[in-house]
């Protein structure tokens, strides 16, 4: 009886992993920001605003491969679409850091230069009250969510599944790229939003405020790795796992998996759009090609790489494919698709967990 | 008032003109230098009595110095020496061989607007009855249907024996009579008119149909407004017919190039079950590959580079097919069974390949004309069918012809279906079946590749060609459901069409959305699309 | 919001059947099973051609027939995979089985063990079964759902009888294909159900397995309802009190196996003689 351990009594996270969550928010909350603020330039432990930023934007696509492992690694289903839920989360937040910028544009008019540029003589009916701080946070949470739970809900209903599901993922993806990158929308074109003055009463350009952002995105990463674990280790996480393996096993023991997989496909959803949300101010800009489906697919490529199924896996392939991005795009531009082209190749092929199921491996078989 | 006045005086003018042109034209006048003199006076009537003369010439040399003087560009010495300044220098207003030296002092022949209307008339007038008929068609299509101009136009019917002129002048000629003062010609005109399509013609009648005070119109009037009203509805439901016409046409269009490029796919994906997001770049290969042979027939075979297409076809279809098999051999067969990891898989390779080409040909399209043969198009009435779509479309028919002769009629097709049903059972009757997949991805590619030889006819041959087509045509792929050529096809036609007859509606990107909607739709009635396999084979 | 249209009908929520529900399964009349002139084609080919099938509550009843005869589909309709084009399948007096979902049907009690082995391979042994076992199988229920100390006995219980008490911990996908057979009749007893579907059961098993599942299921019988799809004879003659023979789509015979055996035309189609 005493053979196997009882599901769901396993704790949270052992000592070794509170440890490292507490360092991970020291540094973020703590080190980084006094490197920056704090520490003179022209000292060797001084942190520049690029790097500040690049870290910060790589730790928003962590979450978002947080966010796609829980739908893919976990539940087995591959969304091409959830580029669409980022930049989603972002539009909804960058109509707020648009009001924001009130009479500092360059046409110094009500309405964003965007705006005073096609000839609009009045905010459409969609950014209504996006000058309200916590409306616009309920956006940055509803819309991904409402799309994600009305498109998922018809989806998995019809019990489109496996590549079936990914395809038309990655149409919606396509559709929702052509519907921004017109102008007639209201969400700026191809241009997106961008110049960005200020965010609550806080300059966006400010250290201090860069610093804020970093440390809340960082807070919120761990936020999401602390949520994984939690709904993982739970009977619902085994279910998902359940749908993984055999969709049609459980169905003949009695669940229903439609709920499980619109729950944790919203979910997903959600978390990649609050990841938008705090990518847009410190990047400065969103525009339509976040939403292009390379973007979408590039994003199961992070968790491909890390590890689908592992808790770090997802974190430890965004940080690398993204620095790698970053290294390629400014030392050897041409090579980077290359590069990329055969990363999804020798992942897909040689190493179906990613590095963590490597490491894990490595770890057992010692 | 001024301006009317002017306008009456001008075509009186032009009347005279014409009076002189159809008295004098049969026997062809030259033109003589001193009907010229009077142009170089400084008096208006002496001017237009002049341009009468000349007009009078009624031959080339007289057509020449009109339009010079219209266009500003004759000139006068003061000997009443008449120059036509060109871009090489002064030439000889009649003889037009180039005048040395040139002359120290001349002068612009000025002309007012009234001038300018009688001048444009002439030349109107000499252009009708030109002897070059292209000329003669131009202007026919390009005269004022005024009733000033009814003389002229009967002398040029009473002269034409080609049937598209006549057409022409005759179509004139009733648009001037729908304002005649008799009835009867009016109702004749309004009969000749019912069958037009032009959008002026039309705008014409409908101001005709418009009845003023209903009590004071005499039975006569009326009837021709109710014919007027008639002969609109009539134009009216010819322009709907024709526009769902032109619709139709280029849905099939879309529909066949649709088809092209879904068919390997619905090789690859429907009969292998291998989702090859690298198809697309397997049009861009075949879109490359015909580019190339063009280049070679430019530089090796100028005199034939007509029929350097007839070369392109076979030529995409190997090297795609070629390209297909390495991968299916290197990558692909490793991940059978695996469909989400061969989708990233293949996706990578299209980034690598996108990127080889981009640093091979260059990041810019590349140009790949028509031949001589493809350009221009079938015109009927406003609507044109270009020949290069209407040869893409016999094109995707023979291709799929070709498919389905090969699936249905030869061993390699009954392998693919065999191992298409059921793997396990055709290994055991000895089917090799890791070459049949070899062989199927193969002709997949091969076609992706005669899809991509179609494509650089009519539209641009660049890097990112494949993506632009690729997600269209998994939708019709998941549309037509797995297994079955028939309703690839179908898929195909429905969304090509389906989209041609939207996008006038709502736009290009709204009809995308609602596509995709109507597929999401339609999943939920039939998970398995159009036309599925059901059983225990799909669920196995 | 997640919750409704679960499915669960003990709640009555989503059925209109709802009350009928929470009585069970009404099995006054003996029968559990009725399935009555059930037609399945599948483009043009009759899969079942009007089958009529009557199963009595308790029974342990085999069901042979030769590749194609309609067995797996007949289950797929019993279980709500498959819609029948024509006639009807109840379950028990009152419920309409072609009227509910796959997780409905599992809820009302029937269990259904696939042809190959089906588990969840990267889930332990022990997960399988907390999984298949009978509780409320919502979302928001799973969120929060703890094994109770009766659960664990239980679990303990379907170990013990499935022999893989040592193997309780290791991840499903390495357990041998005979132990997979045995986990997933242990899911199933796991979620308590009326009747028990068994596609052929004792494939890829030793013989002492095979006999020890023939024992498992004559235990049962009585107490549940089993219908077991077989092409092994001597399993067979082991469990059976009566066999009914498919071919085509249609019942062809049913009787006592020894009765069966002598049927010519049983003979003929099956026997292959």
């Amino acid at each position: 009886m005493t053979t196997f351990s009882i599901p769901g009594e396993s704790p949270l996270f052992g000592a070794k992993g509170w440890a490292a969550i507490a360092a991970f928010l020291l540094t973020t909350v703590v080190l980084v920001p006094v490197l920056f603020l704090v520490v003179p330039e022209s000292s060797p432990f001084h942190l520049s605003a690029y790097f500040v930023t690049l870290i910060g934007k790589i730790m928003c696509y962590c979450v978002v491969a947080v966010a796609m492992n829980l739908i893919w690694g976990y539940t087995g289903i591959l969304s091409l679409g959830h580029g669409v839920f980022f930049a989603l989360g972002g539009y909804a937040f960058g109509m707020y850091l648009m009001r924001m910028i009130g009479h500092e544009g360059q046409y110094q008019s009500d309405l964003p230069d965007f705006m005073v540029f096609l000839d609009w003589k009045a905010y459409p009916w969609y950014w209504s009250f996006t000058d309200h701080f916590w409306y616009a946070i309920a956006l940055v949470i509803l819309v991904p969510a409402l799309l994600a739970f009305v498109f998922g809900f018809f989806a998995f209903r019809s019990r489109i599944r496996g590549v079936y599901f990914s395809i038309i993922t990655q149409a919606l993806t396509f559709a929702f790229m052509l519907l921004f990158f017109r102008n007639d929308t209201g969400f700026g074109g191809n241009n997106g939003f961008t110049d960005f003055k200020k965010i609550l009463d806080y300059r966006i350009a400010d250290p201090g405020t860069r610093a804020a952002l970093f440390a809340i995105t960082g807070v919120y990463l761990m936020g999401c790795l602390v949520l994984t674990r939690a709904l993982i280790r739970s009977k619902y996480g085994r279910v998902l796992t359940a749908i993984r393996d055999s969709e049609s096993r459980l169905m003949f023991s009695g669940y229903n998996p439609l709920w499980y997989k619109l729950s944790i496909w919203t979910l997903s959803a959600v978390l990649c759009g609050i990841a938008g949300a705090l990518y847009v101010p410190q990047v400065g800009i969103i525009n339509p090609s976040e939403m292009s489906p390379a973007n979408s697919i590039e994003i199961a490529i992070w968790v491909a790489v890390g590890g689908r199924g592992t808790l770090l896996g997802p974190i430890i392939g965004a940080g690398i494919v993204n620095g790698a991005k970053s290294f390629f795009t400014q030392s050897f531009p041409e090579y980077w698709l290359y590069f990329l082209g055969v990363l999804f190749v020798v992942v897909t092929l040689f190493l179906p967990k990613g590095i963590a199921g490597w490491f894990l491996k490595f770890k057992g078989a010692k | 008032m001024r301006t009317i006045l002017r306008g009456l005086h001008a075509h009186a003018a032009a009347f005279g003109v014409l009076i002189c042109l159809l008295s004098v034209v049969p026997r062809a006048l030259a033109l003589e230098p001193a009907a010229m003199a009077d142009l170089a006076s400084d008096e208006t009537s002496d001017k237009a009595r002049a341009i009468d003369t000349i007009a009078a010439a009624g031959d080339e040399e007289a057509l020449t110095v009109l339009e010079a003087l219209l266009g500003g560009d004759l000139q006068v010495t003061p000997d009443k020496h008449f120059l036509i300044k060109r871009s090489s220098g002064l030439v000889d207003a009649i003889s037009g061989s180039p005048v040395s030296p040139e002359p120290d002092e001349y002068d612009k022949v000025r002309i007012n607007n009234r001038l300018r209307a009688q001048t444009e008339s002439a030349i109107a007038g000499l252009r009708l009855l030109s002897r070059d008929p292209a000329v003669r068609l131009e202007a026919a299509k390009a005269i004022d249907p005024s009733r000033d101009n009814l003389p002229l136009l009967g002398k040029a019917l009473s002269r034409e024996s080609v049937p598209e002129i006549r057409n022409a002048l005759r179509k004139a000629e009733a648009v001037a009579n729908l304002h005649s003062p008799d009835p009867a010609s009016q109702l004749a005109a309004i009969e000749t008119l019912a069958g037009s399509t032009d959008p002026r013609v039309k705008a014409d009648l409908m101001a005709l149909s418009r009845s003023t005070a209903k009590d004071q119109e005499s039975p006569a009037m009326a009837k021709v407004h109710e014919a007027a009203a008639d002969a609109v509805k009539a134009i009216e439901r010819r322009l709907a017919m024709y526009a769902y016409l032109g619709r139709f046409f280029t849905g099939a269009s879309l529909a066949s190039v649709l088809l092209l490029v879904a068919l390997g796919l619905a090789i690859t994906y429907g009969l292998l079950g291998v989702i090859n997001m690298a198809h697309g770049e397997m049009l861009m290969i075949g879109a490359y590959a015909t580019y190339m042979t063009q280049q070679i027939f430019r530089d090796h075979f100028p005199h034939s580079v007509d029929w350097y297409l007839v070369f392109a076809v076979p030529t995409s279809f190997v090297i795609a097919a070629a390209v297909g098999m390495l991968l299916e051999r290197t990558v692909i067969r490793w991940l059978y069974g695996r469909p989400l990891e061969t989708l990233l898989a293949t996706w990578g390779i299209s980034l690598f390949l996108i990127q080889l080409v981009r640093q091979i040909f260059g990041a810019q399209n590349v140009e790949v004309a028509n031949p001589s043969w493809m350009s221009g198009g079938i015109e009927f009435s406003n609507l044109v069918f270009p020949y290069n779509r209407i040869v893409i479309i016999a094109f995707s028919g023979a291709v799929l012809l070709l498919v389905w002769l090969l699936l249905s009629r030869t061993r390699l097709g009954l392998f693919i279906r065999g191992v298409t049903q059921n793997r396990t059972m055709a290994a055991c009757m000895g089917v090799r079946t890791g070459r049949v997949d070899l062989l199927a991805f193969g002709l997949g590619s091969g076609i992706g590749g005669l899809a991509g030889c179609a494509l650089s006819q009519i539209g641009n041959v660049g890097p990112d060609l494949g993506q632009s087509y690729i997600i269209d045509s998994f939708m019709v792929v998941v549309l037509g459901g797995v297994g079955q050529l028939l309703g690839t096809v179908y898929a195909a036609l429905g969304l090509g069409v389906v989209s041609k007859f939207l996008e006038p509606y709502i736009g290009a990107v709204p009809t995308k959305i609602l596509i995709l909607v109507l597929i999401i739709a339609f999943i939920q009635k039939r998970p398995q699309g159009l036309f599925a396999l059901k059983g225990r084979a799909v669920e196995a | 919001m997640t919750t409704n249209g679960q499915g669960d009908l003990r709640s009555g929520e989503t059925s209109g059947l709802g009350h009928l529900m929470r009585e069970g399964v009404d099995v006054s009349h003996g029968p559990i099973l009725y399935l009555d002139d059930i037609t399945v084609s599948f483009d043009g080919f009759r899969a079942l051609n009007g089958l009529s099938l009557t199963v009595d509550a308790g029974e342990l009843r085999c069901i042979i027939g030769p590749n194609g005869a309609g067995k797996t589909t007949m289950m797929d309709v019993i279980t709500g995979k498959t819609r029948p084009d024509s006639g009807s399948a109840f379950f028990g007096q009152t419920i309409d089985l072609t009227r509910f979902t796959e997780a409905e049907i599992a809820h009302m009690g029937i269990g259904r063990k696939f042809q190959k082995p089906t588990v969840f391979e990267n889930l332990t042994v022990v997960e399988n079964l907390e999984l298949a076992m009978k509780t409320d199988k919502r979302v928001r229920a799973s969120l929060r759902a703890k094994l109770s100390k009766e659960d664990l006995g239980r679990i303990g219980e379907t170990l013990e009888l499935i022999r893989l008490e040592t193997e309780a911990g290791r991840p499903a996908g390495t357990l041998s294909h005979g132990q997979k057979q045995w986990l997933e009749i242990g899911m199933l007893l796991m979620q308590e159900p009326r009747l028990l579907l068994l596609d052929e059961p004792a494939a890829g098993m030793t013989d002492e397995e095979t006999s020890r599942t023939a024992e498992l299921f004559r235990k049962l019988a009585g107490t549940h309802t089993l219908v077991v799809v077989e092409h092994d004879m001597d399993f067979i003659a082991e469990i059976s009190r009566i066999v009914t023979v498919l071919h085509e789509g249609s019942v062809l015979a049913e009787g006592p196996m020894d009765v069966v055996k002598n049927d010519e035309r049983v003979i003929e189609v099956y026997l292959g003689r």
